[in-house]
């Protein structure tokens, strides 16, 4: 049953240009959670709005990006835009797809978080004449991301796990791209792979950590 | 000067004023009584342009608070007000609370800011507490904070709406007090209160609200020592 | 726009990578609850020597990319010689995924019911069974339900990973059609109707359970 002999030297030999990759992987990751972030304020004041068209853009953004296969928004941007004559590569298109999942995903949980901020705050902040941009600047989102701050945190490991579907539109360069290059060369993919699973886990657990430990030092309220 | 005149504000069918007039003087203290859903708390929301009036006209120094031209922002850097839920700003410490609008309203530098913010939060007794976060305030602790932020912009009006109703009993006193020093400061203050023996002491006039109008006025020993409607003395049986 | 040569064949082409899409999705929530439930349940109720090693292992299905499970999952299989199909190895491998998901889902219900509530059964004299059939379970049920629902609805879009050990599902199916047509556009916004008409009525359905109960709370 087991006629198969591991080879793990390879795999070793290998780990500089995975951890290379594993770089980029986490650039492509953070990049989409502040693009992701900053788009999910504005959508998230569009669920508020009663403007309808602000309302109606926020909602169909959010709805698609929670209602189909992040998979899907990357081919949409890798192969779709092309239709409407963007044309971006692999790492583009990866970016611009987790960063549209991102900003849907993070709306809901910003529109959640601003309900949940009373209006008396804005009243206050109002009435020691701040205009209406700055008392939501200086009050409600400073609030706002304490109470997001958990979700925000596991949207970051969901786009550092999001990353890996670059290789399905021809990134070479990140972590799963580097790897599957390896793979199609020797084809040791078990243990590759299984390197690369490894390195996946452990920035996850540090993006984890380091998120626990910036909530202690920002949040002393 | 604070003029009203002639003010009717409704929330969709319901109106809570209906033609209130009156006026106060610089230097003066108004306590505003009455019983709740009265009106009280909704006109000084008026006065600082909080809340939009339907009919009348609030001059503040002169200047028309609702007119269209009007630069609201710029308005209420004169007018404090102090809310009943004093609504401390959590993610900011004491001393945050209270620079933030000196800093980003009025335009001051930090260091500036910071001396602004420590003098008024000293002048209402918490200068032990600058760098505490309001969560570990008590309830007439934030609202002597509130009272200090809204000090903090030097207002040339302070509002106070109901600022002890929300306290448990043995924190009102400490505010009260407070409300007592700036009244002796010579501050002009509109008050709205369920303190009625507070108001006949601190105010120079008493305003008995009653179902969206005025139905007395007048020196606060006379009001509240011998009323003359029907309605004052109800009221006054009730909360005494 | 107007002018296209997306025809029926193709668009049952694609239904039929939709049938794929649901049958893994089926398989995957059905595989995925009952090892979730045990799970989850052993996590509640195992000393802390036990749990923690299982709550570790749970917690690597939801720390590394479902993709390279799916890749390391299939490459397993040929290692230790199994004549499996890749549609086989998807349903075992995301059911494992799926119950790692089920389980924090059906734990978190079950430490949703207070414990006072349930000291005060075994004070009537319940027995531990019947406490967990009667009150835990019926209790734990409305809140992990939603969740659930929720958890559905997020595997059916994981499913689309399957395309990359070989398994022509929803999005696979449509892209063989753009490589045919070279309409991507057109074609992806066609998948990603479908997506949304299958995940819609879940949703909604999840979206009125979750209402009625919070009014009877």
């Amino acid at each position: 049953m087991f006629n198969y002999t591991f080879h793990w030297r390879p795999a070793f030999n290998a780990l500089p240009r995975m951890f290379e990759g594993a770089l980029v992987s986490l650039q492509i990751a953070v990049l989409s959670l502040v693009i992701g972030t900053a788009i999910a304020v504005v959508l998230a004041l569009g669920r508020r709005s009663d403007n309808r068209l602000f309302y109606g853009f926020a909602t169909g953004w959010v709805e698609l990006a929670r209602n189909t296969p992040a998979l899907f928004q990357v081919y949409m941007t890798y192969f779709g835009l092309g239709s409407l004559g963007i044309h971006l590569d692999s790492y583009a298109s990866l970016l611009v797809g987790i960063s549209f999942n991102n900003a849907g995903y993070l709306a809901e949980s910003f529109r959640g978080g601003l309900n949940a901020i009373p209006e008396t705050q804005t009243r206050a902040a109002r009435s020691l004449g701040m205009g209406a941009t700055q008392a939501f600047r200086l009050v409600v989102l400073p609030q706002m991301f304490r109470i997001v701050f958990y979700p925000l945190t596991n949207q970051m490991v969901w786009a550092l796990l999001m990353t890996s579907l670059g290789v399905t539109v021809g990134l070479n360069t990140d972590l799963t791209g580097v790897t599957q290059e390896l793979n199609v060369r020797t084809f040791r993919t078990f243990e590759y792979f299984l390197f690369a699973a490894v390195i996946y886990y452990l920035m996850a657990k540090f993006i984890t950590l380091s998120a626990r430990l910036l909530a202690w030092r920002l949040f002393r309220y | 000067m604070i003029e009203i005149e002639n003010v009717r504000k409704s929330f969709g069918p319901l109106e809570v004023l209906k033609g209130v007039s009156l006026a106060v003087q610089k230097g003066e203290v108004l306590s505003i009584i009455g019983g709740s859903g009265s009106g009280k708390s909704t006109l000084l929301m008026c006065i600082n342009g909080l809340e939009p009036i339907q009919g009348g006209r609030i001059l503040v120094d002169g200047t028309d608070v609702h007119a269209p031209g009007t630069d609201l922002n710029r308005l209420r850097r004169r007018i404090g007000i102090v809310f009943q839920q004093w609504n401390a700003f959590p993610h900011l410490t004491v001393l945050e609370n209270v620079m933030l609008a000196p800093r980003k309203v009025l335009g001051k530098g930090r260091r500036e800011a910071e001396e602004i913010a420590a003098k008024n939060l000293r002048h209402v007794g918490l200068g032990e507490k600058l760098s505490v976060y309001p969560s570990k305030l008590s309830g007439g602790q934030q609202q002597r904070m509130a009272i200090a932020r809204a000090l903090a912009m030097s207002p040339d009006y302070m509002l106070f709406d109901e600022v002890t109703s929300a306290l448990d009993p043995q924190l009102v006193g400490e505010v009260l007090d407070t409300l007592r020093m700036l009244s002796d400061e010579g501050m002009t203050m509109i008050l709205v209160t369920h303190e009625i023996r507070f108001a006949r002491d601190v105010s120079d006039r008493v305003a008995f609200f009653h179902k969206g109008v005025i139905h007395e006025i007048g020196p606060a020993r006379e009001v509240i020592g011998n009323p003359q409607m029907p309605e004052t003395i109800d009221f006054l049986k009730s909360v005494l | 726009m107007l002018e296209t040569n997306l025809g029926w064949n193709d668009i049952l082409f694609m239904l039929k990578g939709a049938g794929v899409t649901l049958s893994i999705t089926a398989w995957a929530m059905l595989g995925g609850t009952i090892l979730g439930m045990a799970f989850g349940l052993a996590r509640t109720t195992l000393p802390w020597w036990l749990n923690a090693p299982l709550g570790a292992v749970l917690d690597v299905l939801r720390s590394v990319p479902l993709l390279i499970q799916f890749v390391l999952a299939n490459s397993f299989k040929s290692i230790i010689g199994v004549n499996a199909s890749a549609f086989t190895v998807a349903c075992v491998m995301l059911s494992l995924y799926t119950a790692s998901y089920c389980s924090e889902i059906v734990r978190g219900g079950i430490l949703a019911v207070p414990a006072t509530t349930r000291r005060a059964a075994r004070s009537l004299g319940m027995t531990y069974r019947q406490d967990l059939a009667h009150i835990v379970f019926p209790m734990a049920l409305r809140v992990a339900l939603p969740n659930w629902i929720g958890l559905v609805l997020s595997v059916m879009k994981d499913t689309a990973l399957v395309l990359w050990i070989g398994i022509v599902e929803l999005l696979r199916a449509s892209q063989i059609v753009v490589t045919r047509l070279q309409e991507p556009l057109l074609v992806l916004s066609v998948a990603g109707l479908i997506y949304f008409l299958m995940s819609f009525p879940v949703a909604r359905l999840g979206a009125r359970l979750e209402k009625r109960w919070h009014e009877n709370d």
